[in-house]
């Protein structure tokens, strides 16, 4: 099931808004697509970021996969245990954040509700 | 067959040796400031001489080479390493790398001899034997095209071009010189797509890198076209002779419009690759280039070969010294008893072999581009054994049980599930025959006998190993148990 | 003709008529006519395996590689216990590539935890790589490690690192865009502890050689106090041969060790192949280039040794790599892992040991001679520079008809000598003596 809670991007990420933070994560469909998820580069604390930088990279054995930011704005908080459970990732995509962002600016035009990332991830299913 | 092998370090018992010094002869000295001494034992096996000696050629025994089979590994050209020139190459062990000039005249004569040969195997003007690997040959290359834009004031040219299908150095090794990569995707048959390219370049444009044969193993031809693009554009082309097997004595990479490209002796030129190195990437390049070439330069003033530092404009130094020495002596060695006859049946015959693999796999795997092949060819799964979940790792652990080392996997990235063969000339026709044949028994077990491949392998020291709790946690030392 | 090709003429002819040709020219149908190289490539004529080795041999003799070395500089003789290359020359480890297939590689990759071991346990560390290409590229790696991991571009180097070193990280300083200062020696020939203060902060770190290349003992304990004070990175150049005497990188609290493994059973060979090493704390272990072995499990539960963490690598990352490095100096790094093995800890203990004295003793003895005088009054390792009222060009110049290779001329005339196990009490009383000889001769002339 795809929350509701939250908002959606094409590259499978998903961003929940709590009183002008941003809450950043993977979706499902991401943990799958990359498989059994080995590591997780966390951004520095108060780091800046910008719309439609790599604010993270998951890693699997087999591919590195750096993760853009919807919003920008300063890194507040980071999940700590990723560090040592990066598979926490595979095992609660969407009960797990990556970063917490102080957010400034967001590109509304690249974030889907769940209903339409459902359809989209319906659209480009491969065959 | 399986069977987990001690490590040195737990084969350890206080008090062992397995070396010995002669008495000193002179008077000991206490000369360590008292805070830079170190404190206690170095942690370090201690064992006899023949416990070390069981324990490494037992190590070798669980290690596979080119020497124990057929390993035909693409893009890594592992054909044989002949005998004679690990003879040759440890007769000037002795020799310390910085001495007068006419000391060393032999060692420094067969390195400039060695630039000419390379210089006209490649069509090229100079070389450096000064990279130590293909990889750092790519830097060195880049790190000249990067002099020769500066040397220009053409300071807005930051951007390399890189094809989709490259080896993954290319845009590495762009990168670390300072370059910003763009990737341009592949043709349909898997060649640079001219489009593509001409919307590429443009006023940023440095250069563009090529591998030809392409990683497809094919030959682009398209390549005066691409070169005439590039040059209109103001950038230069790099040449990643990561393929250069396939060519020599037939076409030059010079001569295609390349302006500096780098070689693997270990590849192309039958040094052996150690494991893993090491290996040498000598750069190869024109005229134009030749000022920014890095120091020191081999120059021959009256007959004798001297070292050139005086070059304001070079890149400096990319590595201590003059390169991989011991590895260069080796190639100079192979080049000597070809001969430039020898060099292109080499090539014909690393063509010959991979075509015809490719031809005798035709209808048991899938070949995504069947035209002529030059010196590997790309077969994959078909959808039948993919149904039957075979994947491209299942069929070469299948290949590992049956005493071959797997070809090059899942690269090219643009080709779904690679496998890429190459062969080289070593081989004979019985041992691409029986190779052949090994293929097909797998693709034939992969869809009456799924599980039996999955299975795969069961005739190693160990099964398939764990790799994702190994980059989770990753045990990079050995460490006592308390 | 010299041929490596198995298949016979008449073989070949077979196999182009298996897949449809004719010819072998048709293979290379692709490749646009006017492009191909219409001549024999123009290379001396192949020779058989008798006339190469002559051939060989008649470059070596143009060679004179002296009979006394007194010279190191980066590039060390040692004694290489016969195990060394006896066992190296295993063919299943040098004629393998880098072990993609763990299980037909097991030899390899446990070889190379093995020398991971031993880095880590020479130098105090924690994690290591496979190796990279020398000491040289290894301060450069290091240099992209401290960029990376303090988000900061500025490095700080000693004056007292190995001028190839120096030269190398300058290259690639400039393509990564890193700002390099240099950190002078003071008149002990150390590290200028107040030029490195003031030049310390906005850097990401210092990268200090011990010994440096002037044979001096640093005091590590006080580089890396105000190394760490100012919240920079410690790279520490050692030598690894004292490593058996000195502290090590880890117990000064360094962040990265870096070298060159050379002296540790690899031959001169006139400069290459070496090997580089890398080693670091546990939290930069995902900042170092290039290859790392792990241990892990197989489906059986058996052990297992695997390349891992290889989506920081090159082939993976592309564009977005920790380096482009993918060949290393794997074989030259099984040759040290073998020599450190052989050795043990009381084997590089005792070699240290040696090198000390005997250093030491060509040094008091050598300044005994009139003219002769020890620039710093600082201990040193197996390296002293000496001042000459003769000019140095002269006395190496007199030395070479000798047969012995005297220290290294610097560039401000000073020589760099060097001593270890493997120059004997006599061989040291020789040269001290033929210097006498050219003072004396010098004094008559």
């Amino acid at each position: 099931m795809i929350p509701t809670d939250r908002r959606y991007t094409r590259e499978h990420d998903w961003v929940k808004f709590e009183e002008g933070i941003a809450i950043l994560g993977i979706t499902d469909h991401a943990q799958e697509a990359l498989g059994d998820i080995v590591y997780v580069e966390l951004p520095d604390i108060d780091a800046e970021i910008e719309i439609g930088e790599s604010y993270t990279t998951v890693e699997s054995v087999k591919a590195a996969s750096p993760v853009d930011s919807p919003v920008s704005g300063r890194v507040v908080e980071v999940n700590t245990e990723l560090d040592e459970k990066p598979e926490l990732l595979n095992e609660d995509p969407y009960g797990q954040f990556i970063a917490k962002i102080a957010c400034a600016e967001v590109n509304q035009d690249a974030l889907l509700t769940a209903g339409e990332y459902e359809q989209f991830l319906a659209e480009n299913k491969e065959d | 067959m399986r069977q987990s092998y001690k490590l040195i370090f737990e084969r350890s018992r206080e008090g062992r040796r397995a070396y010995d010094l002669p008495a000193l002869d002179v008077p000991a000295v206490d000369a360590v400031p008292a805070n830079m001494k170190r404190e206690g034992k170095l942690d370090l096996p201690e064992v006899g001489e023949v416990d070390l000696v069981r324990h490494y050629t037992n190590l070798s025994r669980r290690n596979f080479g080119v020497d124990n089979g057929f390993y035909p590994l693409g893009s890594c050209t592992m054909k044989y390493n002949p005998k004679i020139n690990e003879e040759v190459a440890s007769m000037s062990e002795n020799m310390h790398p910085i001495l007068d000039e006419d000391m060393a005249q032999g060692s420094l004569r067969l390195m400039y001899d060695l630039e000419g040969y390379l210089c006209e195997i490649c069509g090229m003007d100079a070389f450096t034997l000064q990279p130590a690997a293909g990889a750092h040959g790519e830097l060195t290359g880049l790190m000249l095209i990067r002099a020769y834009h500066e040397k220009r004031g053409d300071d807005a040219r930051k951007t390399i071009i890189v094809p989709d299908a490259a080896h993954g150095t290319n845009p590495a090794s762009a990168v670390m010189a300072g370059f910003k990569v763009k990737e341009i995707k592949s043709a349909p048959d898997g060649g640079v797509d001219l489009d593509a390219l001409r919307e590429a370049v443009g006023p940023d444009t440095a250069g563009l890198m090529l591998t030809n044969p392409s990683t497809l193993g094919l030959f682009e031809r398209n390549i005066k076209q691409i070169a005439a693009i590039v040059h209109e554009a103001g950038g230069l082309l790099y040449y990643d002779g990561a393929n250069l097997n396939a060519i020599m004595g037939i076409v030059r990479p010079g001569d295609m419009g390349f302006d500096v490209m780098h070689i693997n002796l270990h590849k192309t030129f039958s040094t052996p690759h150690g494991g893993g190195g090491p290996g040498s990437g000598p750069v190869g390049f024109k005229k134009h280039l030749e000022p920014f070439m890095p120091v020191p330069a081999l120059v021959e003033r009256e007959g004798m070969i001297e070292l050139d530092y005086d070059r304001p404009d070079s890149i400096g130094k990319v590595k201590s010294f003059y390169g991989n020495f011991g590895v260069i002596v080796r190639a100079y060695a192979y080049i000597r008893s070809l001969g430039g006859a020898g060099l292109r049946e080499a090539s014909e015959n690393a063509v010959l072999n991979a075509n015809y693999i490719k031809n005798a796999l035709r209808g048991v795997y899938h070949i995504p581009h069947d035209r002529i092949c030059m010196h590997e060819c790309i077969v994959t799964p078909t959808e039948e054994m993919m149904e039957k979940g075979v994947h491209t790792t299942d069929i070469a652990k299948a290949l590992i049980d049956r005493g071959y080392h797997p070809p090059t996997i899942y690269f090219p990235l643009i080709v779904h599930e690679a496998m890429m063969i190459e062969p080289t000339e070593s081989e004979s026709r019985e041992t691409l025959d029986e190779f052949i044949g090994a293929m097909k028994a797998i693709a034939n077990e992969a869809l009456t006998n799924p599980e039996s491949v999955h299975a795969c392998p069961k005739n190693t020291p160990i099964g398939r190993p764990d790799e994702t709790t190994a980059a989770r946690k990753p045990i990079v030392r050995y460490t006592r148990p308390e | 003709m010299k041929s490596y090709v198995p298949n016979t003429i008449e073989e070949r002819r077979e196999m182009l008529k298996a897949i449809g040709l004719d010819s072998m020219d048709e293979l290379f149908s692709d490749i646009p006519k006017e492009l191909r190289l219409d001549r024999e490539l123009d290379l001396p004529a192949p020779m058989s395996e008798m006339e190469l080795r002559d051939l060989m041999i008649g470059y070596i003799l143009q060679n004179d590689e002296g009979g006394l070395l007194f010279r190191g500089a980066g590039a060390y003789r040692h004694y290489i216990p016969s195990v060394v290359p006896q066992l190296a020359a295993r063919s299943e480890f040098y004629t393998a590539y880098t072990p993609y297939q763990a299980e037909m590689s097991q030899g390899m990759l446990q070889s190379i935890f093995e020398w991971q071991t031993v880095i880590c346990n020479l130098t105090g560390m924690e994690a290591s790589n496979a190796s990279v290409y020398d000491g040289a590229t290894a301060a450069c790696e290091s240099m992209l490690m401290m960029r990376d991991s303090k988000r900061k571009s500025r490095v700080l180097y000693s004056a007292g690192l190995n001028p190839d070193v120096i030269a190398a990280i300058k290259t690639y300083a400039h393509c990564y865009g890193i700002e390099l200062a240099k950190v002078p020696l003071d008149k002990f020939g150390l590290t200028d502890m107040d030029a490195l203060k003031a030049a310390l902060p906005d850097s990401a770190g210092f990268i200090a050689a011990q010994p440096n290349y002037y044979g001096c003992i640093e005091n590590m304990d006080a580089i890396a106090e105000a190394v760490h004070e100012a919240k920079a990175l410690l790279v520490s150049y050692v030598n690894p041969i004292s490593l058996g005497a000195l502290k090590r990188p880890g117990d000064y609290g360094a962040d990265i060790a870096i070298g060159d493994a050379q002296p540790m059973g690899l031959p001169l060979n006139f400069g290459g192949p070496y090997v580089g090493f890398m080693a670091t704390s546990g939290k930069l272990i995902r900042n170092l280039p290039g290859r790392i072995a792990g241990e892990t499990t197989d489906a059986e539960g058996g052990r297992a040794f695997v390349l891992t963490l290889q989506a920081r690598e090159q082939h993976i990352r592309r564009d977005k790599a920790s380096s482009n490095i993918c060949s290393n100096q794997m074989l030259c790094a099984i040759m040290s892992t073998i020599y450190a093995c052989t050795m043990g800890p009381e084997g590089m203990r005792e070699v240290a040991e040696q090198n000390i004295a005997k250093a030491h003793y060509l040094a008091s003895e050598m300044c005994k001679l009139r003219g002769f005088t020890l620039r710093y009054n600082t201990p040193f390792f197996n390296e002293f520079v000496v001042d000459t009222a003769l000019p140095a060009e002269v006395i190496n110049e007199a030395l070479k008809e000798m047969g012995i290779v005297g220290g290294l001329i610097l560039p401000d005339g000073g020589m760099l000598w060097c001593a270890t196990e493997m120059n004997t009490k006599e061989d040291i009383d020789f040269l001290v003596d033929m210097l006498n000889n050219i003072i004396e001769g010098g004094e008559e002339a």
